[in-house]
């Protein structure tokens, strides 16, 4: 019960971090203090704060896990691609949007854009399409949240109670502590878990007596060696993985983060050390998970594996019923909490636990980011603030943040897919779809409304189809894809294990694509904004 | 920045996310890092340094003073 009664005893520290030690605002609270911690986010606070946004329990367990059942293909496909396409969308979008923040007052992406195209409610087309592929990515959180709790207590806190207790915490200091007690809150736990990652490596290496020998053991069986390779995956799946970080900017929390900055040049350590706080928490989540194969010791890894081989060698004679039994056995969300259960004494197990649940609790920058949208997107532009004034505005906000928080505890416990699939299939993918709007906005004068009309309806339309195909569709078991059609030799549309499968690429790369066509076309053929907009935002050109 | 610096950095930019690609390496395993790490995964850790060493070029050569001198000038106090 020890490693338990740490974490709660950190989650009571959060509390009071983003509650109390932060409260106090002198000036009063306007909604550019709560929503944007009056746009004075200092240097480290800013790249903490910014690199635990993105890495939720996604980033830990659904690395670990992954990795666990896919191997070091896993740190490629997610990690140091995003250790160069994250930074530099930073650089080149990230300090546009401060500028522009800055320099017009706007808080959210959607006043970027209606400002930018002169529209209303074109604007609120995209608010919709963000609000609701941004729901999913905070469903995360809450499913992470219970996962690890039950996890690190060895049962004893059921998955729908560790999730509430999460769902509770982040909500508290959300509510009451605005941007500042987010932005601080994500400092801290991300220090916390990036020092975890170090810890967890050295703990469970001198518990399995080293890594040498493990590392050759997992080598010299034919089960096991292809996890240290990518043999499993094909290169152009692997290609597609790199169109996935392009989501980041384009994540409202992010966008919204980037106004926070005191000055611009808060952004230069925030790129430069980017990359590397992603080598230092990823790799070894990565390693871990991997490793985690030759854990032989543990019942419950041992369990996940049974089920992976009977999958593969029994699974086309079994019902499907049966094979979603055995697929449910095999998640691994929960490897690196049982290794270090099974590793790490008991009060560093509740620590290193606690660094996980730091990560899992990075949903509140959603949260509140949904909460700053309906409120300047939806209430204050049709004219809530002007009728009931900024203090009214700021409530709105808070009550968003609960109806949000406690409709995300609710799906995540009837959620079925894993952490690593919900995020990636549903809220990467659109998000990723959903960039050329900001690189439009930014950089291409006659970019218009119906432009990005077109990208917010074809991300829509992309993700609801996606969705549609896969439900229809059951997933395969591993090995050769189930085409569902071919031209010319070529397998256009396939169901495989992980998703769905455009011409051998993962459907972020087309539905990318289709989104810059679109934008580029819609654009072309009908009339860019006035003059007067343009050279508001295209002066120095 | 002048057009060469400008060409340079871009170039730059896109032969490393070319080189995510490492086909070469797609099913070797060994050498094994300190006897333990793959290949494969320690030459994805270097890329993170290398994507690091490139964003410290980038800040050093191509960062937008003009917009910050912009926004000092024009934000409201």
């Amino acid at each position: 019960m020890t490693p338990v009664l740490i974490v709660f005893a950190y989650l009571a520290l959060v509390v009071y971090i983003g509650v109390f030690a932060f409260r106090h605002r002198p000036g009063g609270e306007g909604a550019e203090d709560y929503f944007l911690a009056g746009r004075s986010i200092g240097p480290f606070v800013f790249l903490m704060s910014l690199f635990g946004a993105n890495m939720t329990a996604f980033a830990i367990l659904g690395s670990s896990g992954h990795a666990f059942h896919n191997g070091v293909v896993t740190f490629g496909m997610m990690a140091s691609s995003s250790a160069l396409v994250i930074p530099l969308t930073l650089f080149l979008i990230g300090t546009r949007l401060w500028a522009l923040g800055k320099k017009h007052g706007f808080i959210t992406p959607v006043q970027l854009f209606r400002d930018r195209w002169e529209c209303g409610h074109i604007g609120t087309a995209i608010f919709a399409v963000q609000a609701a592929l941004l729901v999913p990515y905070i469903v995360i959180g809450v499913m992470g949240g219970g996962t690890t709790l039950q996890a690190i207590s060895g049962g004893r806190v059921p998955y729908w109670l560790g999730g509430a207790v999460v769902a509770l915490v982040v909500m508290s200091y959300v509510f009451f502590g605005g941007m500042r007690g987010t932005a601080w809150v994500n400092a801290f736990q991300t220090t916390l878990f990036l020092a975890f990652g170090a810890a967890a490596v050295a703990v469970i290496a001198a518990g399995m007596g080293g890594f040498r020998s493990a590392a050759e053991s997992l080598l010299a069986s034919p089960a096991t060696a292809p996890l240290f390779t990518r043999e499993r995956v094909s290169p152009l799946y692997f290609f597609s993985y790199s169109f996935i970080p392009l989501s980041s900017i384009a994540f409202p929390h992010i966008a919204i983060f980037c106004l926070t900055a005191r000055r611009m040049a808060q952004f230069k350590k925030t790129v430069v050390l980017y990359p590397l706080c992603i080598l230092a928490l990823w790799l070894p989540c990565v390693f871990l998970g991997v490793m985690a194969n030759r854990a032989a010791d543990m019942p419950e890894l041992r369990a996940k594996q049974e089920a992976r081989r009977t999958l593969a060698a029994q699974g086309a004679a079994l019902d499907e019923a049966a094979r979603e039994d055995l697929r449910q056995q095999m998640r691994a969300d929960d490897v690196l909490v049982l290794l270090l259960n099974r590793y790490a004494p008991l009060w560093l197990a509740g620590l290193l636990g606690a660094g996980i649940v730091a990560a899992v609790m990075a949903s509140d920058s959603q949260i509140l980011a949904l909460s700053t949208m309906f409120t300047e997107d939806v209430f204050a532009h049709y004219g809530g603030k002007a009728r009931f004034g900024e203090a009214v505005q700021v409530q709105m906000g808070r009550l968003f943040v609960v109806l949000l928080t406690v409709l995300a505890y609710v799906v995540a416990l009837r959620a079925p897919a894993s952490i690593f699939e919900l995020a990636v299939q549903y809220a990467f993918s659109g998000f990723a779809a959903l960039s050329p709007l900001l690189v439009a906005a930014l950089f291409w004068r006659r970019s218009t409304k119906w432009g990005a009309l077109a990208v917010a309806a074809w991300t829509a339309a992309a993700v609801v189809a996606v969705a549609a195909f896969q439900y229809a569709v059951p997933a395969p078991l591993a090995g050769r894809p189930t085409v569902i059609w071919s031209a010319g030799g070529w397998d256009v549309l396939a169901r495989t294990p992980g998703g769905t499968s455009l011409l051998g690429f993962s459907p972020v790369v087309p539905m990318v694509a289709g989104s810059a066509i679109l934008m580029v076309l819609a654009s072309l053929a009908t009339r860019p904004p006035g003059e007067g907009t343009l050279r508001r935002y295209f002066a120095h050109r | 920045m002048s057009g060469a610096r400008r060409f340079t950095l871009a170039l730059a930019v896109l032969v490393l996310y070319a080189l995510h690609q490492d086909v070469w390496l797609w099913r070797a395993a060994r050498p094994l890092l300190l006897g333990f790490l793959p290949v494969g995964l320690v030459y994805h850790a270097a890329y993170c340094v290398a994507a690091s060493l490139l964003m410290a070029a980038l800040v050093r050569f191509a960062w937008p003073h003009g917009l910050e001198a912009e926004v000092d000038r024009d934000a409201p106090r």
